[in-house]
């Protein structure tokens, strides 16, 4: 009897603690916290796609980064230019993409390349096809949002660009300038000092604060990680801080696989030494390998998407509008805001004006002064 | 005059004989040596690269001392050059060496005049010393000889080829002075990609015909040595001043994280190599090479430029000095057609200008004629009207006495006459 009751008791007690909590969390629990699961979800099955640009004179490392951050081999059949073959070189933009898959998540990566950059023996205006090529880029969304069939829009905007500087100099060239100067308000510019293995500790740290200072002397605006919220713990504040403090990235890539303290690393093979590509105190390769893939990936995407793409909208409009106005100044078909380049023009006019009134003033003046010289 | 400085013993025979005893001309090197001893050598080398690619760094390292040097900007406009004079003894050996900095190099946007300045330079050069050459009060021995020996070519890094840039320059300039191509910054390749680096470089120097400095392999003493180390062009240097630990001695290296590199270890770059062909055995034959190749080339150049040629139309040999009387008279008769032009043109502008003057005088008369013309009519004018008034005056005060005479006789008449 005992035990039967006290099984009785036991379901009871299974049993009764279900229903009252579930009435309780069918008070409290609405749902909604599996938000970001679903979320997850949809974007795994809907896939991700990044656009990457990397710039900079050849022989900078670029392929062997690009092959290093990714894992993978994208230029297997490249042919590389001679010197006389270069002297009057135009840049070129190449296109690869490539369809890799990590857990499920599948990304489609797009890596625009610019052979013949700063490698010609005058190099004005160099930069020109890439700022046209990622002009080109927004405007084909442009016109594809715009359209009717909005469904399968593909997004080809550029979304984040790697510039090398070279560690051979003092700090920034005069075509470094140049081409940021360009580029900062198309794209997500995150500069790096490639083949860092070329330089000390202490040369390391002179060579950034240098770039620094001339990135601010010169007003270029690059990538700025965004602040860390304030609720976030401090180990986390903490790599952020030492993430900011460490840019531009020093970096140094390799595809081939070497022996180093007993392990099989990615690094290069020197007669003094092995350098480990993936060693914090060699080089900053981790940190941008996390920065660009495993954090900030989507922010890059989002500030192309907030802002470089809106700040071109905003313009293109504006320069229709603009158009339309002084095409027909009494009306537009188009609402238009009240933009101030209207005022401009009609000031301009009436500058003008002015200026003619004057000159036949004088004109007047003169006449007068000589028919009185001839009266007398 | 000149056509007998021609050899004069190149017809007659020249007969071997064997001495009977010593007779002491085997001191001749010695003297020589002793002579350029106390004279002092000069040396000048030209660095060129871009900046910041270690120049003033390998030039410290290969003289083990510090030269000055402060560090380039990036932003010049253009390419200049900065050559610096500095004197350096090594046991009795005093050594006047020039090193001439390229300031500015490969920083431009625009690069296609960068090798300009560097032509121009290397040439005013020559021009200098081909000027002293043709003085008449020459002092050679005293000159202090600022002709580049040496260009050493910095090449970047890059692992793949050479830079445009670097062909054009290296191309301008093979024909005026030696060039050895160093690959600057060499701890940065490692050793198989450094091997293709190089044969990439010599290959394309060799397909686009630029003639490099190969060191001399007819004097059997060094033609060995010099053999191999041309195989080894370019160098892969790396220079440093600053001195590291390594085992128990402290030699000059570059310290990193993953190891170090030692500039004096011959596993780890090619900077011994460098040292030992460029200063300890061919220093005196680059200063020859450019005396003998070089600036004879553009000595040539100049003075067929100015006119002179060994020999004439017939082909029978030149004196130089009927060809400078040739040329003095030739000039001064250029001179006096000058003048004479000039002093023609002088005329006429004389002439022309007293035409000019002479017209006006006569505009200026025909106005004054007329102006007198014109006041003389007005003060006619003026004459008349006076005379009438004057008539007038008369009458009225003729009238005036006459009415005055008249109101004295009839008194009681004069409201009448008033009102007349």
């Amino acid at each position: 009897m005992d035990a039967i009751m006290l099984q009785e008791k036991l379901v009871e007690r299974l049993l009764c603690p279900r229903v009252r909590t579930a009435r309780q969390k069918e008070k409290q629990y609405v749902g909604f916290a599996t938000l970001p699961n679903q979320v997850h979800r949809k974007s795994v099955k809907k896939g991700f796609d990044f656009t990457l640009m990397v710039a900079g004179e050849s022989g900078m490392g670029k392929s062997t980064l690009v092959n290093s951050l990714f894992l993978t081999d994208l230029y297997k059949d490249r042919k590389l230019l001679n010197a006389e073959e270069r002297i009057n070189q135009t840049v070129e933009i190449i296109k690869h993409t490539v369809d890799i898959e990590e857990k499920g998540v599948k990304l489609k990566l797009t890596i625009v390349d610019t052979p013949g950059f700063g490698d010609a023996v005058n190099n004005n205006e160099c930069w020109k096809p890439i700022t046209d090529y990622i002009d080109q880029q927004f405007e084909q969304y442009f016109r594809d949002e715009s359209g009717l069939n909005r469904k399968n829009i593909q997004d080809n905007r550029v979304h984040c660009c790697l510039y090398f500087i070279p560690p051979f100099g003092h700090g920034l060239r005069p075509v470094d300038v140049e081409f940021m100067k360009a580029l900062h308000e198309k794209v997500n510019i995150i500069p790096l000092i490639a083949k860092a293995d070329c330089l000390t500790p202490n040369e390391i740290k002179k060579l950034k604060d240098r770039i620094r200072e001339e990135i601010d002397k010169f007003g270029i605006k690059v990538y700025q990680f965004p602040e860390c919220d304030s609720d976030e713990d401090e180990e986390f504040k903490q790599l952020d801080k030492e993430l900011k403090e460490c840019t531009p990235f020093a970096v140094i890539g390799s595809n081939t696989v070497v022996e180093a303290r007993g392990q099989r690393v990615r690094g290069r093979l020197y007669p003094w030494g092995i350098v480990e590509v993936e060693n914090q105190s060699h080089c900053d390769f981790v940190k941008l390998r996390n920065m660009l893939i495993r954090s900030h990936m989507h922010d890059l995407k989002d500030v192309t998407c907030d802002v470089h793409y809106e700040n071109y909208r905003a313009q293109c409009i504006q320069e229709m509008t603009s158009k339309l106005a002084q095409d027909n100044r009494m009306e537009s078909p188009i609402p238009i805001l009240p933009l101030s380049t209207p005022d401009v023009d009609t000031e301009k006019l009436i500058k003008m004006k002015d200026e003619e009134l004057k000159r036949m003033q004088e004109m007047l003046n003169k006449m007068q002064q000589q028919m009185h010289e001839k009266d007398q | 005059m000149a056509a007998t400085d021609v050899d004069v013993f190149s017809n007659e025979e020249k007969r071997n004989l064997s001495l009977g005893g010593h007779v002491g001309f085997d001191s001749l090197p010695d003297q020589l040596v002793s002579k350029s001893v106390t004279q002092g050598f000069c040396f000048n080398i030209l660095c060129v690269g871009e900046t910041g690619i270690g120049k003033s760094t390998l030039m410290n390292t290969l003289f083990n001392t510090m030269f000055e040097n402060e560090e380039a900007s990036h932003y010049q406009n253009g390419v200049y050059l900065r050559p610096r004079t500095y004197d350096l003894q090594e046991s009795n050996v005093h050594l006047k060496l020039t090193i001439v900095d390229t300031v500015g190099f490969g920083d431009q946007i625009n690069k296609e005049d960068s090798y300009k300045p560097i032509v121009d330079y290397i040439d005013t050069q020559f021009e200098n010393y081909l000027q002293e050459e043709l003085k008449i009060k020459r002092s050679l021995f005293n000159y202090h000889d600022t002709r580049i020996h040496i260009c050493l070519y910095f090449i970047a890094p890059t692992g793949h080829s050479l830079k445009s840039l670097d062909l054009v320059t290296m191309k301008k300039l093979d024909s005026k002075v030696n060039i050895i191509p160093i690959i600057a910054k060499a701890d940065t390749i490692s050793k198989s990609e450094l091997h293709k680096f190089k044969i990439k470089i010599m290959s394309e120097l060799v397909s686009n015909g630029v003639q490099i400095y190969q060191f001399p392999t007819d004097d059997e003493a060094v033609s060995e040595i010099n053999a191999s180390m041309n195989a080894h062009l370019p160098f892969a240097v790396v220079g440093s001043v600053e001195e590291v630990k390594v085992g128990n001695k402290t030699v000059r290296a570059r310290q990193y994280p993953w190891g170090v590199v030692q500039v004096e270890n011959e596993s780890h770059c090619d900077f011994v190599k460098l040292r030992e062909m460029l200063i300890r055995v061919n220093m005196e034959d680059l200063r020859e090479q450019t005396h003998a190749r070089h600036y004879e080339l553009y000595r040539r150049c100049k003075l067929e430029e100015m006119g002179f040629k060994d020999t004439d139309p017939d082909s029978q040999p030149f004196s130089l000095q009927e060809t400078y009387e040739a040329k003095r008279k030739e000039f001064l008769g250029d001179l006096q057609r000058k003048e004479e032009e000039m002093r023609q043109m002088f005329v006429n502008k004389v002439k022309e200008t007293e035409a000019e003057l002479k017209e006006k005088e006569r505009e200026l008369h025909d106005k004054f004629e007329q102006l007198k013309r014109m006041h003389q009519e007005e003060k006619r004018k003026v004459e008349e009207k006076r005379r009438d008034l004057e008539e007038e005056m008369n009458a009225f005060n003729r009238k005036k006495v006459a009415a005055e005479t008249l109101s004295l006789s009839q008194p009681l008449k004069k409201d009448k006459d008033k009102k007349k």
